[in-house]
């Protein structure tokens, strides 16, 4: 509670500050001040960045009609999210199904996991965005693309912590499992997933954080739709105020996308 | 019997032979180290001796099977399903095809029977550790095995709790003529539960030293057993080994016996100088 009212306090403050500095300032009359006054110029300046009225002014326009569709360049902030949500959704699943039945081997099997791990440790640090001109060329559709770039970026940590997760399993449990001769498919689905699930669905948790970061860069690249296209529309369009929109926009729903995975996640934890 | 780990080391312990009757509580007494732990592995077919074999109803036991019940010492019950789940998951892998109310009702009657009905909605977490012990062993029995393995039950356990589920245990295996094989580092308890108890030198190349038959009446209580005078007898019999011979038959003071001597030291007045030195 205390905690929530500091936090709006802050809040406070900092778009006070943020306001005082977009203020626009009183210039000294200078030579140019008469011709100005002779355009129908005023002499009060700002540097061209939004004031948060501004920004709140754009956010309501946008937010009031979220759905528009005006040609490729021109298109609703709802419409561009669900694009970009669409491709993280897409290549985020692909990604469970290929990293979490790949990861229950690697984890049983500690000949696959030393066979495997070299390829592992080369492929991670490899930046997602690397991969864009080979997706490109052999893929050859954008779309597509930045789906596959999402697969790759979120299949590592998923991996990993399957890994992890099923090797980790306790073997007393193991040990029940033998001793009522569980079938080995059973045994996968009722003792190992759910005693590495909260370790899984800590590797999805990690690969949808870098899925949405990932997702901005990618599409910026690519264009066409999306959220990330539409940040550097903006920008080319010198529309600072839809450009912070966006990225409050980006912020609040990669928070509410770790919101509903943390949700499974506490739906499959338990205490030992 | 035996067990080696590393290809060079002594085996932990060898020449362990000994047979169980059917409807017998069989109690295992040694120090931590003797491979007590490595034998119930194998008589559950968890895990392989290095020489030697075990057979059960003629058959070699050659992994885990439902036909033999283990109780482990960690309880071992997994800490996402309730009491009720964790009981019905061995009945299911043990029917496959009842009914789920089947399966309900058989897991009521072992919750009703370990006495933990009221909790069988909770959690592992949720309960103290005798009653997760109670879990473990309602899961073992659920599933009527022709034989239960004990691996020290009550250890980490209080000694009211411990004394409660002691008697508990007495009940129901007095009741279905359970076969048991039990470890234990209570010589107490040994001597409650057991018809015969082994005793184990100390490793490596530990044995099965010798065999204590227990002579009290069957009948026998945790409140009266202590009356009858062979108890202290049994049990001044057993302390001694474990504080004195079971180092002695491992330093070859003791010459390793090729089968475990059998001894009656309740019947034995003498029984502190009973043992051929």
């Amino acid at each position: 509670m205390l905690a929530a009212l500091l936090s709006v306090v802050l809040l406070a403050i900092l778009i006070s500050i943020w306001h005082l500095a977009t203020l626009p300032k009183e210039t000294a009359a200078g030579p140019d001040d008469e011709y100005a006054k002779l355009m129908g110029k005023r002499t009060r300046k700002t540097d061209g960045f939004p004031t948060p009225l501004q920004i709140a002014e754009g956010a309501y326009r946008q937010l009031a009609d979220p759905f528009y569709d005006r040609g490729p360049n021109d298109k609703g902030i709802a419409i561009q999210l669900g694009h970009s949500l669409a491709r993280v959704g897409l290549g985020f699943l692909c990604a469970v199904l290929f990293a979490v039945p790949l990861g229950f081997l690697i984890g049983m099997s500690p000949l696959m996991y030393r066979a495997l791990d070299p390829f592992i440790q080369v492929l991670k640090p490899i930046s997602p965005l690397a991969w864009m001109p080979l997706a490109l060329y052999t893929i050859k559709d954008s779309a597509i693309s930045g789906v596959f770039v999402i697969f790759i970026c979120s299949v590592w940590p998923m991996l990993i912590n399957t890994a992890y997760g099923v090797a980790g399993v306790r073997r007393e449990w193991l040990n029940v499992a033998r001793t009522l001769e569980v079938k080995p498919l059973r045994k996968a689905l009722r003792v190992i997933l759910p005693a590495a699930a909260p370790t899984i669905l800590t590797g999805m948790r990690i690969s949808m954080g870098i899925a949405w970061l990932v997702i901005v860069a990618a599409e910026m690249l690519v264009g066409g739709t999306g959220i990330g296209y539409f940040v550097w529309n903006e920008w080319n369009n010198l529309n600072l105020t839809h450009v912070i929109f966006a990225i409050m926009v980006i912020g609040v729903v990669g928070m509410f996308l770790d919101f509903l995975i943390g949700r499974v996640q506490r739906l499959v934890t338990y205490v030992e | 019997m035996s067990k080696t780990y590393a290809k060079a080391a002594a085996p932990v312990f060898e020449n362990v032979n000994f047979n169980i009757q059917k409807g017998e509580f069989v109690c295992i007494i040694g120090h931590s180290g003797c491979g007590k732990t490595t034998i119930l592995n194998v008589l559950a077919g968890l895990d392989i001796a290095s020489t030697g074999h075990v057979i059960m109803d003629g058959r070699e036991v050659a992994g885990p099977s439902l036909q033999r019940g283990v109780v482990f010492q960690g309880h071992a019950l997994m800490p996402w399903l309730s009491v009720e789940r964790n009981i019905a998951f061995a009945i299911e892998s043990r029917w496959p095809d009842w009914s789920r109310k089947k399966v309900r009702d058989h897991g009521q009657q072992m919750i009703d029977l370990v006495g933990l009905t009221g909790v069988e909605q909770r959690k592992p977490a949720e309960l103290s550790g005798g009653m997760k012990q109670r879990v473990g062993i309602a899961r073992a029995f659920a599933i009527q095995p022709k034989m239960l393995l004990l691996d020290e039950p009550f250890g980490a356990l209080d000694a009211l709790t411990r004394g409660t589920i002691q008697d508990e245990l007495v009940n129901i295996v007095r009741r279905t003529q359970q076969t048991v094989f039990m470890i234990t580092h209570d010589v107490d308890e040994a001597i409650l539960l057991a018809d015969r108890i082994l005793l184990m030198s100390n490793g490596p190349r530990a044995v099965i030293a010798e065999m204590v038959i227990n002579t009290l009446p069957a009948d026998r209580t945790r409140h009266n057993m202590h009356h009858d005078p062979q108890f202290y007898r049994i049990r001044n019999h057993l302390v001694d080994f474990l504080v004195q011979r079971s180092r002695r038959y491992t330093t070859g003071e003791l010459a390793r016996p090729q089968q475990p001597l059998e001894l009656r030291p309740g019947l034995n007045p003498d029984s502190e100088t009973n043992v051929i030195h």
